[in-house]
């Protein structure tokens, strides 16, 4: 609970209570095991699920990779942002149709783009303070399943018609009205604070850093070509969960990521938010997708007591939030810096660097701004620093994996802990923005 | 010093408008010189493929021309002459033979959106900021840098003409409907989106996208459609005017001659329309007060004043919710909001919320908003004001209760500033009992204050430089055109509001047609008459005027009858209650004078006499009195004078203020229509100090 305060302190408030620094606390979070469904184009192989049953899915991947005595998690958290009103609490229905014992507690947590984040980072602390030794965090997503809104004219009638008695009374249901009130809308992923969409926010922001139109589709490019060498290769099947649909149809691999993909085909795409002159398109941008993930934490003493894998340690991790105007997807360029001064590490120490991808130009940006001595200093956030393309999303990353909002956090734990055990090294970095100006980074260790 | 800056982004030139040393960027004859030889330049320049044409400040295009550089130019041929120049650089610029692509982020405005209406394509910025538009109708003048004929060209007479006849301001997405904009881009990334235009365009990669007219819309621009547009827009500008501003017609005509004479007739009829309207009076009053404005929204003393980050605001009524208003939206100052009881305060705070609902898809978000109600806190006591700098009370004008107002802030701990928003009752009687006299002032609002710009404070002899400072820096940061003047009954603005009025009552009593004397005060240019602006601010502050006043008045020589108590008595209490010297139905005012009225003041039966007469008199009666405030000191410089009459009761702008019309007419003549009138009339007409000598 303490850590958190520490990112205050950091912001340059001072509180008495300080928290416990990371090295004191002799309880360590062990990461034992991860389990995930394929990430799929929203509304293709899943059109006819719900987000509730990705959860379900991953959530009894993670168990049957885990093998663990599911009576020993004492908690479940899950993410997600596009609720649907059914399964307000996803995180216990999913935990409980997975087979999970019901007397696990069992909440669903939303920080848009890093509500696994946070549910790893709530059971995380949980271990932590010794207050249970295991749990299971993750998160999930339907972006082919948004909800259609009502106007509240039409909502508060709807709320009127349970008292209607009389089939006359329906009559005037329609009174007071308006023709275009009773049409359904789809909520646009706009920030309810400044109405603007986050595509426009993110080519403002590539604006702002110097960011080419050329540099985000190489970048994209690299999203793709990485992400399809990574799948090839078989990497990215690790830990994934096949799903069946009702007709025996197997999804077993993700399915955004593209192979036939160039410079000049990205080259062709109009821009999709500032038009004409934007720099974000539908190629260089994270697009809509169905998924789920989780991963199973334990006390690290614990699991190696009772023979559980570590694939890792979490170190440390910590929020921040900036001006969902000027700076929405800068999140990440704050939370690094933080998190590894107070861990007495320098970037050059990461080996593995897991960012989330929510535009090709927003990783840019927050890349340009860690490397920009000015931001740097003037946000008091140390010197700048060079960041090692070479570290960077080897696998791929949310332009080319898609991006689940609440799955996202935990497939890059994930991909974190392996890519570790894969190219070696001490240490990796997970670190992800969120709507309102939101940002997470994660230090995370493989241990012998 | 230059005041353009010349880049180069590979083959695009970039020309940044740079004035550094002014307040805002404006076309000056250095800039367009610049522009000229620069041009030159680049037109021969085989490596430059286009030009983008933007400005070194964020925010800032052009605020328009140099207007106080035309004040100094001594005839009319020599203005055609500098006009015509103007149009030739603007030609250039049209014809120019690599693509012309204009940035704008940030007012554009008159010769500003002259100049991108001559470029081949114009990116803006989404910016809230970024605003387009042809004011010099405000100052009496016409767009003479060929806005009349491009702005038409390009927006249809239809759409140009209401635009140029108001001087009303485009924000960026009409703009870009109405195809004054190509494209809009984010702030950030705006100069490279009109680099890449202009890449394409040389390209030919680009092309500028055809406007979509509506068919209404293409009929009434048509030749025969636009004649019916001109008849009707002269017929419209004359009932809004009654002929007292020249610039609507004198545009009307300009745009007339384009449209049946084509380009050269109108740039041509516009230059010359221009220098007809510089040297009119009109024109120069208007200008005058654009000045004495811009001036009277600064603070001279922001050095000395104290920082006020919370408000205590006493009175949560129209007048305590609009401070409230403003002080959160504009000031960006928390408010501590204070009614007799708390429900009264949320009432209050409830309508402000209303009140900034009405600008949500326009100046504001309905989250903004959200955020700006939550920054007036209803509080239920006087305790909670301890940590607010500055208290204001709006409370009902009554001495008594104003005293004891202030004697509860003063038993507060710590020191701040007591604004009383009195409109005539004088500070030395407010503070008779006050502890602390330095730091109290009166703070004048008009109603509705989100609407009103005027703010007169007060200062007694007592007060405070850094109260002063303090008052001012407020009424400053709530966008407040202000004027300080010294303390005494009805201060400036409801003395002469007072007189007035009392020259009313008296013309109506001697038997002046009521509705023909509220007629012919409108078509002077006041923009309601005495009697409906009576019922409009309500006639329990009349009679309470009327009880401050007294001695003022009767000196002056007017019976000391309170009318507008009688009116009250019998329930007829102005506008709000449906009923004072007009009838209301359903809020509109119906064009008769109640009959009831005019027996219950005693009003003759029969009328007659010329009221244009009384409405001239009347006048003369303003100018004089505002003399007499000047010598006594209640003025401290003729300005305020100007600036409070105009936006304090709707003295005639084009007249420029009761000083400026003084000195148009000449001192010599004022007197001796002042003469004539003390001779038929009474002492009241005696010239004023500052008049005679």
């Amino acid at each position: 609970m303490g850590y958190e305060l520490l990112t205050e302190q950091a912001a340059g408030y001072t509180r008495e209570n300080q928290g416990v620094p990371p090295s004191m606390n002799t309880n360590h979070t062990a990461v034992v095991a991860s389990a995930r469904v394929p990430f799929t184009r929203a509304g293709t192989a899943y059109k006819r699920f719900v987000a509730y049953d990705l959860a379900r899915s991953a959530l009894a991947g993670v168990k049957a990779a885990s093998e663990v005595d599911s009576r020993a998690v004492e908690q479940i958290v899950f993410g997600t942002v596009m609720q649907n009103v059914q399964n307000a609490n996803v995180a216990r229905d999913a935990a409980i149709g997975a087979g999970f014992s019901q007397h696990t507690p069992a909440h669903t947590v939303t920080m848009a783009c890093i509500s696994a984040n946070r549910a790893i980072a709530d059971i995380n602390m949980a271990i932590r303070s010794g207050a249970i030794t295991a749990g299971v965090a993750g998160g999930t997503e339907m972006l082919g399943d948004i909800p259609p809104t009502f106007s509240r004219a039409v909502r508060a009638k709807f709320f009127e018609s349970r008292g209607y008695k009389t089939p006359q009374q329906w009559l005037g249901f329609l009174s007071g009205i308006k023709a275009k009130d009773l049409l359904p809308g789809a909520p646009a992923i706009a920030e309810f604070t400044t109405g603007e969409t986050m595509g426009e926010s993110a080519d403002r922001l590539a604006a702002k850093f110097g960011i080419t139109r050329e540099q985000q589709d190489a970048y994209a490019l690299r999203s793709h070509t990485m992400a399809a060498e990574a799948q090839a290769a078989g990497h990215l099947a690790t830990d994934i969960v096949p799903f069946a649909d009702e007709r025996g149809n197997l999804t077993t691999q993700d399915t955004g990521i593209r192979t036939d993909s160039s410079m000049e085909k990205l080259a062709k795409l109009r821009p999709a938010f500032v038009k004409p002159f934007g720099t974000v398109t539908a190629g260089n941008a994270s697009p809509l997708t169905d998924g789920a993930a989780a991963v199973l934490l334990m006390n690290e003493a614990h699991a190696k007591a009772n023979g559980h894998p570590v694939l890792g340690r979490i170190v440390d991790s910590l929020f921040v939030a900036q001006d969902p105007g000027d700076e929405l997807l800068l999140g990440p360029a704050y939370a690094v810096p933080r998190l590894l001064a107070r861990n007495n590490l320098a970037l050059s120490d990461i080996a593995v660097i897991e960012i989330h991808e929510a535009f090709a130009g927003q990783v840019l940006a927050v890349f340009a701004a860690l490397e920009s001595e000015q931001f740097m200093t003037s946000r008091d956030l140390g010197g700048a620093v060079q960041v090692d393309m070479d570290r960077v999303n080897r696998w791929g990353g949310s332009v080319s994996l898609g991006h689940p909002f609440g799955a996202t956090g935990a497939r890059l734990v994930s991909f974190a802990l392996s890519r570790l055990a894969h190219e070696g090294g001490q240490y990796a970095l997970v670190t992800a923005c969120a709507a309102g100006g939101l940002g997470h980074a994660m230090l995370l260790e493989r241990t012998s | 010093m230059s005041e353009l800056r010349l880049e180069r982004h590979g083959a695009i030139a970039v020309l940044l408008f740079d004035q550094p040393h002014q307040p805002v960027n404006i076309l000056t004859e250095t800039t367009l010189s610049e522009l000229q030889s620069k041009l030159a330049e680049l037109e021969a320049d085989a490596s430059v493929a286009g030009v983008v044409i933007a400005s070194s400040r964020p925010g800032m295009f052009l605020a328009g021309a140099d207007i106080s550089s035309f004040l100094q130019f001594p005839d009319k041929p020599s203005v055609i002459a500098k006009i015509t120049e103007g149009n030739e650089l603007f030609a250039t610029i049209e014809q120019f033979p690599k693509p012309m692509v204009a940035a704008v982020d940030g007012p554009c405005l008159g010769g500003g959106t002259e100049l991108i209406l001559a470029c081949h394509y114009v990116v803006a910025s989404s910016s809230t900021r970024t605003r387009f538009g042809l004011p010099e109708v405000q100052l009496g003048l016409l767009p003479g840098l060929g806005g009349t004929v491009r702005f038409t060209e390009r927006l249809g007479v239809s759409t140009a003409l209401p635009y140029m006849l108001t001087g009303r301001p485009i924000f960026a997405k009409q703009a870009r409907r109405h195809g004054i904009v190509d494209a809009l881009h984010h702030q950030e990334g705006l100069l490279s989106a009109a680099i890449t235009a202009a890449e394409q365009l040389a390209a030919g990669t680009l092309k500028k996208r055809p406007k979509k007219t509506a068919l209404l819309t293409q009929a009434l621009d048509s030749k025969l459609g636009s004649r019916i547009v001109f008849q009707q827009a002269e017929k419209e500008t004359l009932a809004k005017t009654h002929g007292n501003f020249p610039a609507p017609i004198k545009i009307i005509e300009v745009v007339k001659a384009f449209v049946e004479g084509g380009r050269q007739a109108g740039f041509a009829a516009s230059a010359s329309g221009f220098a007809e309207l510089l040297f009119t009076n009109e024109a120069r009053a208007l200008i005058h007060l654009f000045f004495a404005q811009t001036k009277a929204k600064r603070n001279p003393r922001a050095n000395e004043a104290r920082p006020v980050s919370t408000l205590g605001m006493i009175g949560a009524g129209l007048m305590g919710s609009g401070i409230a208003e403003v002080s959160v939206q504009q000031a960006g100052i928390d408010v501590l909001l204070k009614d007799i009881d708390v429900a009264g305060a949320y009432r209050g705070r409830a309508s402000v919320a209303k009140s900034l609902g009405k600008k949500v898809g326009k100046q504001l978000t309905s989250f903004e908003r959200d955020q700006l109600v939550e920054r007036i806190t209803p509080v239920n006591d006087f305790a909670a004001f301890e940590r607010a700098e500055m208290v204001i009370e709006a409370v009902l004008e009554e001495l008594e209760l104003k005293q004891d107002t202030l004697a509860a802030i003063e038993a507060l701990p710590g020191e701040r500033v007591f604004a009383t928003n009195t409109s005539a009752i004088p500070l030395r009687e407010i503070t008779a009992n006050a502890k602390h006299k330095e730091r109290v002032i009166g703070m004048h609002y008009f109603s509705p204050v989100p609407k009103m710009p005027l703010l007169e404070i007060v200062v007694s002899e007592h007060t405070a430089p850094w109260v002063l400072a303090t008052a001012q820096e407020v009424g400053r940061r709530q966008g407040k055109t202000m004027i300080v003047v010294g303390d005494g009954p009805g201060f400036y603005t409801t003395r002469m509001i007072g007189m007035y009025v009392a020259e009313t009552m008296l013309a109506l009593r001697s038997g002046i047609d009521p509705l023909a004397l509220d007629n012919a005060l409108v078509q002077l240019g006041f923009p309601l008459g005495p009697l409906a602006m009576m019922d409009d601010v309500g006639l329990a502050t009349g009679a309470n005027i009327q009880v401050v006043l007294a001695e003022l008045l009767s000196k002056r020589g007017y019976d000391s009858d309170n009318y507008a108590n009688t009116l009250v008595q019998a329930g007829y209490t102005g506008r709000a209650a449906g009923k004072g010297f007009y009838r209301y139905e359903n809020g509109k005012r119906k064009r008769e004078i109640d009959p009831h009225v005019k027996t219950m003041l005693g009003l003759p039966a029969q009328t007659g006499g010329s009221a244009a007469e009384v409405a001239r008199r009347i006048l003369l009666l303003l100018i004089n009195e505002a003399h007499r405030c000047l010598a006594e000191g209640i003025l401290q410089h003729p300005s305020d004078g100007d600036v409070g009459a105009v936006f304090g009761f709707g003295f005639p702008p084009y007249f420029g203020g009761p000083f400026w019309y003084a000195k148009s007419l000449g001192h010599e003549a004022v007197v001796h229509e002042l003469q004539a009138l003390e001779a038929e009339f009474g002492h009241r007409f005696a010239p004023a100090p500052g008049l005679s000598t």
